[in-house]
C-alpha cells in the first residue's frame, strides 16, 4: 500500500480517463467517509485513488425543467441547508439527515451512499422512493439510470469500470406530492438501519391517492422497490385497510438476514410497522403541499 | 515513492509538510506538524475526537487525507483562544466542569463552536442533536450540554 497514488482530477473526462486507465486497483473516492475507513482498515489495497469532489458537476443543487438536480459528491451538509431542494423533497432530507453525525454529513455524500452499495444506506431508498434518475458518466460517454438499478448487492454497483455517478435529477413534483423516509435503529442517533422505509405519494384533489413509490431498506440484499406494496395505496384514501394491506405487503416483500442488529423475523414484523408510519408522514406532506 | 508536498492555511498561517498519501489530516496535524492538540479517538469517524474545520465544514480529520488539505483552509483547536485568552466556550467547559478526563473535549469544543457560528440561541435539544457524533466516555454530557448553553448565552451578550 505503500506506493498509492492520489489524484483529484478537475474534469469528468479526466476522472474516467484515470479510472478506466488504471492497469491496478482504482477507487473512486467523494467524502471518503466510507472508502478512507476501508482503506486505513486494510479491508481495500488501492493503487489509486480518484477523488471526484473538485469536479464541478459533481457539486450543487440547481433547478432544472421543473425538477432539481443534485451532484452526486454534493456533500450532506449543504442538502440539508438548501431550503427550497428540502422543502421540496422532504423525503429525501429525511434520509440524508440521518446518515452519520453533523462532521459526516460534512463530508458524506449522496453518490457516495449509493455507490457504497450497503443495503441498510440511509439515503437509498428514500431518493428511489422519490423516483430520481442518476446521470453516469464513463468511458463510453453519459447515461441516465434509476437509482434503483445502481446498488445490486451488498458492497456491488451495476457501474462498469471507469464509470462515475455525476449527479441526480428529482423529476417535478405534481401538486399534493409528499414523501418520508423512516428507518428502525436501537438509537435514535449514530446507528445504521435494522429496517429502512421511504415511500413517495401523490394524491389527487381530493385525496385519493394517484401515484406511489414504496421503498424498503435493510430487509434484503439491495433496497427494494416494491411494486405490490404501492399498489395497496393507489386509488385508495390511504385510510386504515389499505395502511393495513401496505404493511403486509411490506412484510411479504421483505428477504433479510439474521445479523447482529436484528433478525429476520424482527425485520419482516418493522418492516409493516415503519412502513404504515412513514405512509402516514408522506400522506401528511402530501396534504400539505 | 516521493512524498506529496502539501501546502496549507492553518488558523490562519501557511503551512508546508511532507506526507503518504495515506496518511490522514489528523495524521498530519499531530505527527508531521505536532500540533497535537486534536486527539484520535477511534480513527473511523465515530467519535468526533479529531474535529477540525476544513474550508468552514466540520469534518472528522481522521477521515480526510493530508492530500487532501492542499489549497485548503483548517481550523484547530490550537486556533481557539486568541493569546491567553480563552474563547467563551474554552472558558465555560473550565468554568462548569464541562471535562474529566479531556480527550474529547478539542473535538466537542470544535464542534460546539461550528453550531454556535450558525446558531447562536441553540435549544437543549439541538446541542444535543449537533454533539450526539462526539462520544464523551466521562462525564455524561450534561455537563458538556450546560457549558455550550452558558457560552452561548455569554456570547450572544457580546
Amino acid at each position: 500500500m505503500d506506493d498509492l497514488r492520489y489524484e483529484a482530477p478537475g474534469t469528468l473526462e479526466a476522472a474516467v480517463a484515470l479510472l478506466a486507465g488504471e492497469k491496478g486497483e482504482a477507487r473512486v473516492m467523494a467524502g471518503g467517509t466510507d472508502v478512507l475507513v476501508l482503506l486505513h482498515g486494510d479491508i481495500i489495497e488501492p493503487d489509486l485513488l480518484v477523488d471526484i469532489k473538485n469536479i464541478p458537476e459533481l457539486n450543487g443543487i440547481t433547478q432544472e425543467n421543473g425538477g432539481w438536480r443534485v451532484g452526486a459528491a454534493t456533500n450532506c451538509m449543504d442538502i440539508v441547508d438548501h431550503q427550497e431542494f428540502s422543502a421540496a423533497w422532504p423525503g429525501v432530507i429525511d434520509g440524508v439527515k440521518l446518515i452519520g453525525s453533523i462532521q459526516v454529513k460534512g463530508r458524506a455524500s449522496i453518490g457516495g451512499n449509493l455507490a457504497n452499495a450497503s443495503p441498510g444506506a440511509d439515503t437509498v431508498p428514500a431518493i428511489m422512493a422519490a423516483g430520481a434518475t442518476a446521470t453516469v458518466f464513463g468511458p463510453k460517454g453519459q447515461r441516465e439510470v434509476p437509482v434503483e438499478d445502481i446498488a445490486i448487492a451488498p458492497g456491488k454497483t451495476s457501474l462498469a469500470k471507469g464509470e462515475i455517478i455525476v449527479s441526480f435529477f428529482f423529476p417535478p413534483r405534481p401538486p399534493h406530492s409528499g414523501g418520508a423516509y423512516l428507518r428502525f435503529t436501537p438509537r435514535t442517533e449514530m446507528d445504521i438501519a435494522v429496517v429502512g422505509v421511504g415511500i413517495d405519494l401523490t394524491l389527487d384533489d381530493g385525496g385519493t391517492c394517484q401515484a406511489a413509490r414504496v421503498v424498503l431498506g435493510a430487509v434484503a440484499a439491495r433496497a427494494l422497490l416494491v411494486d405490490e406494496a404501492a399498489a395497496t395505496l393507489i386509488g385508495t384514501a390511504v385510510d386504515d385497510d389499505a395502511l393495513a394491506n401496505l404493511a403486509a405487503a411490506a412484510s411479504a416483500a421483505c428477504r433479510p438476514i439474521d445479523d447482529k442488529r436484528g433478525t429476520k423475523e424482527f425485520r419482516v414484523k418493522v418492516a409493516a410497522v415503519l412502513a404504515r408510519r412513514t405512509a402516514l408522514i408522506a400522506l401528511q406532506r402530501a396534504k400539505q403541499s | 515513492m516521493a512524498k506529496n508536498h502539501i501546502t496549507t492555511t492553518i488558523n490562519g498561517d501557511e503551512y508546508e509538510f511532507l506526507c503518504d498519501t495515506e496518511q490522514t489530516l489528523l495524521d498530519c496535524l499531530r505527527d508531521e506538524l505536532f500540533m497535537t492538540g486534536t486527539k484520535e479517538g477511534c480513527a473511523s469517524g465515530d467519535c468526533g475526537a479529531c474535529n477540525v474545520m476544513l474550508d468552514g465544514q466540520l469534518v472528522c480529520s481522521c477521515l480526510v487525507l493530508g492530500v487532501e488539505a492542499d489549497g485548503k483552509s483548517v481550523e484547530t483547536i490550537e486556533g481557539m483562544a486568541h493569546g491567553d485568552k480563552l474563547h467563551p466556550l474554552q472558558q465555560k467547559f473550565l468554568e462548569l466542569n464541562g471535562l474529566q478526563c479531556g480527550i474529547c473535549t478539542p473535538g466537542i469544543l470544535i464542534a460546539a463552536k461550528a453550531l454556535l457560528d450558525r446558531n447562536p440561541d441553540p435549544t437543549e435539544t439541538e446541542i444535543r442533536y449537533w454533539l450526539a457524533g462526539n462520544l464523551c466516555r466521562c462525564t455524561g454530557y450534561d455537563k458538556v450540554v450546560r457549558s455550550v448553553q452558558a457560552a452561548a448565552e455569554e456570547m450572544r451578550k457580546g
